[in-house]
């Protein structure tokens, strides 16, 4: 099982030909109380870089990408649910949606937890 | 995850279209504006306040989050640092009457120390401000929005006699400290303060330093707007703050409180664009003003106020979950363009989303079903009855 980051703060664990999709903690503090979240259905295709889901705090609304390109295998409801999920547990229970690896030289340009961290340091 | 963000910024100062994002950078990708730091920077800092590009200053927008910060201000007291709005003090012989040229308020009956709403107008009848004015003798105290203040300046150096004097008071912070139990916490740093009435002010003594202070705010609920020395604003703040019951609260919950009072916020929710009739501010112009005109604009607006005006600023309660923001679209129910929407978000205390706008007069009734849309959906709304949320203002009588 591999982990890897996105410049724009999704993270992406790989397991196999699945891998699970969500946000990183520094990108849910930076956007405070999560109020909203829409996650795909099941079987959506997205492109690498497609807006996937919806996250809205009390100030602001961002698109999560989709880091890579398959289609959807399941969409986290106990977010849709319970959006502060996302603040709670960020890289854990709060992830959005899990995603079939089609292509796994996409993953390769992503960062790794080690240069994802002293990335974020920079910001 | 993408940095868009669609919500405006957070107070009644900033103007429109300035980048907000509730991540620290601040709107990425923006020039970078020269900002100016507030007598309180330091303090904010040191107690965790997030800093973001606001009305040309670092304000800060959160401590430890809006939703907690706003609960807080609605049941204990929250402390809000405003000391990017411009106080002014505009004096000289027939002040009143001067001002009535520029507004269509009541300033030469207006009584001593009683704060008045009131609104700086353009010669059609738009906006170009909204402000408290307290007359002081022969003076009149003015608070006008942050980004705003220098504008408003010179508007009234081109626009009052030469025997009247604007003068812009930068050395005086402006604190505001809201919510239900403001009264007792104040009441043992500035004992006398809870005497006051809703819309009264008086000066106090602090520690030798001297304080104007009015109970009044921009959240729905009791509390006090405190203008002190800058240089003594921090030992006030840290004093205040020495009571568990208050606590600092940034930008994000002062506009989430104001939103579910009702309250407009200027450079969104009013502007050039909009009229006292249209948003609904014609409490604002008192019966004597309304027989004489005399104010800029005053022919639309008095036919404004006989005819009615052709929009009209409204709630909106909205169904779902999900926030509908500022420049969503208004929508009947042919799809035809009626209205926007000019201020929108999570309200915390109802834990819903809410918004505020204009739509076309034949529409406002409370109950009418809109559509709004943003980002190419549809979100089902009614127009609803404002605030949201009740407001709980100390008036005399009723306490």
């Amino acid at each position: 099982m591999s982990l890897y980051f996105t410049k724009e703060h999704e993270w992406i664990r790989v397991d196999g030909n699945s891998a699970t999709v969500g946000i990183t903690d520094h990108a849910q503090e930076a956007l405070g109380d999560i109020v909203f979240v829409e996650v795909p259905s099941p079987g959506r295709e997205f492109k690498k870089g497609e807006e996937a889901a919806v996250v809205e705090s009390v100030k602001a609304a961002s698109d999560v990408y989709s880091p890579i390109s398959g289609s959807v295998i399941e969409g986290n409801q106990a977010i849709a649910d319970d959006p502060a999920l996302v603040n709670r547990d960020p890289e854990g229970e709060g992830w959005f949606f899990k995603i079939e690896v089609k292509n796994a030289s996409e993953l390769d340009g992503l960062m790794d937890d080690n240069a994802y961290r002293e990335w974020v340091k920079t910001l | 995850m993408s940095r868009e963000v669609h919500s405006g910024p957070t107070d009644a100062t900033q103007a429109r279209g300035t980048p907000y994002s509730g991540d620290p950078d601040g709107g990425e990708g923006a020039a970078p504006p020269r900002l100016d730091k507030l007598p309180l920077d330091s303090w904010h800092r040191a107690r965790g306040g997030r800093m973001v590009p606001f009305a040309g200053y670092e304000m800060p927008v959160q401590y430890e989050g809006i939703i907690a910060e706003h609960l807080w201000t609605r049941e204990n007291a929250g402390l809000f640092d405003v000391s990017h709005m411009g106080q002014l003090l505009v004096h000289g012989r027939g002040a009143d009457g001067a001002l009535e040229k520029l507004m269509p308020g009541d300033f030469i009956a207006a009584p001593d120390m009683k704060p008045k709403y009131s609104l700086l107008l353009d010669e059609d009848g738009g906006i170009i401000d909204d402000l408290m004015a307290t007359r002081r003798g022969e003076d009149f105290y003015v608070v006008v929005n942050g980004a705003t203040k220098f504008g408003d300046i010179q508007v009234m150096e081109n626009r009052l006699p030469g025997e009247v004097v604007v003068d812009y008071m930068k050395e005086q912070a402006l604190l505001a400290l809201q919510g239900p139990r403001a009264a007792e916490v104040l009441e043992t740093i500035v004992p006398g303060v809870a005497e006051l009435s809703f819309m009264e002010a008086r000066p106090f003594d602090w520690r030798g330093q001297s304080l104007w202070i009015s109970r009044s705010g921009y959240t729905g609920e009791d509390g006090f707007e405190i203008s002190v020395p800058a240089s003594a604003a921090a030992e006030l703040a840290d004093e205040i703050t020495a009571n568990e019951l208050a606590k600092p609260i940034g930008l994000g919950a002062r506009d989430s409180l104001r939103l579910e009072a009702g309250l407009p916020l200027y450079g969104h929710d009013l502007d050039l664009k909009t009229t006292p009739v249209m948003a609904g501010l014609t409490f604002a112009i008192n019966k004597r003003r309304r027989a004489e005109g005399g104010f800029p604009g005053a022919i639309r607006i008095l036919a404004e106020l006989e005819n009615g005006p052709p929009q009209k600023r409204v709630g909106f309660d909205v169904e779902g979950r999900q926030p509908v923001r500022e420049g969503a679209l208004v929508l009947d129910g042919e799809g035809n363009e009626v209205g926007k929407i000019t201020s929108g978000g999570f309200s915390p205390s109802l834990q819903r989303p809410i918004a505020m706008g204009y739509v076309a007069a034949g529409l406002a009734e409370v109950g009418t079903g809109l559509k709004l849309e943003q980002r190419g959906k549809l979100f089902d709304a009614r127009v609803a009855a404002m605030p949201f949320v009740p407001h709980r203002y100390h008036r005399k009588g009723a306490a």
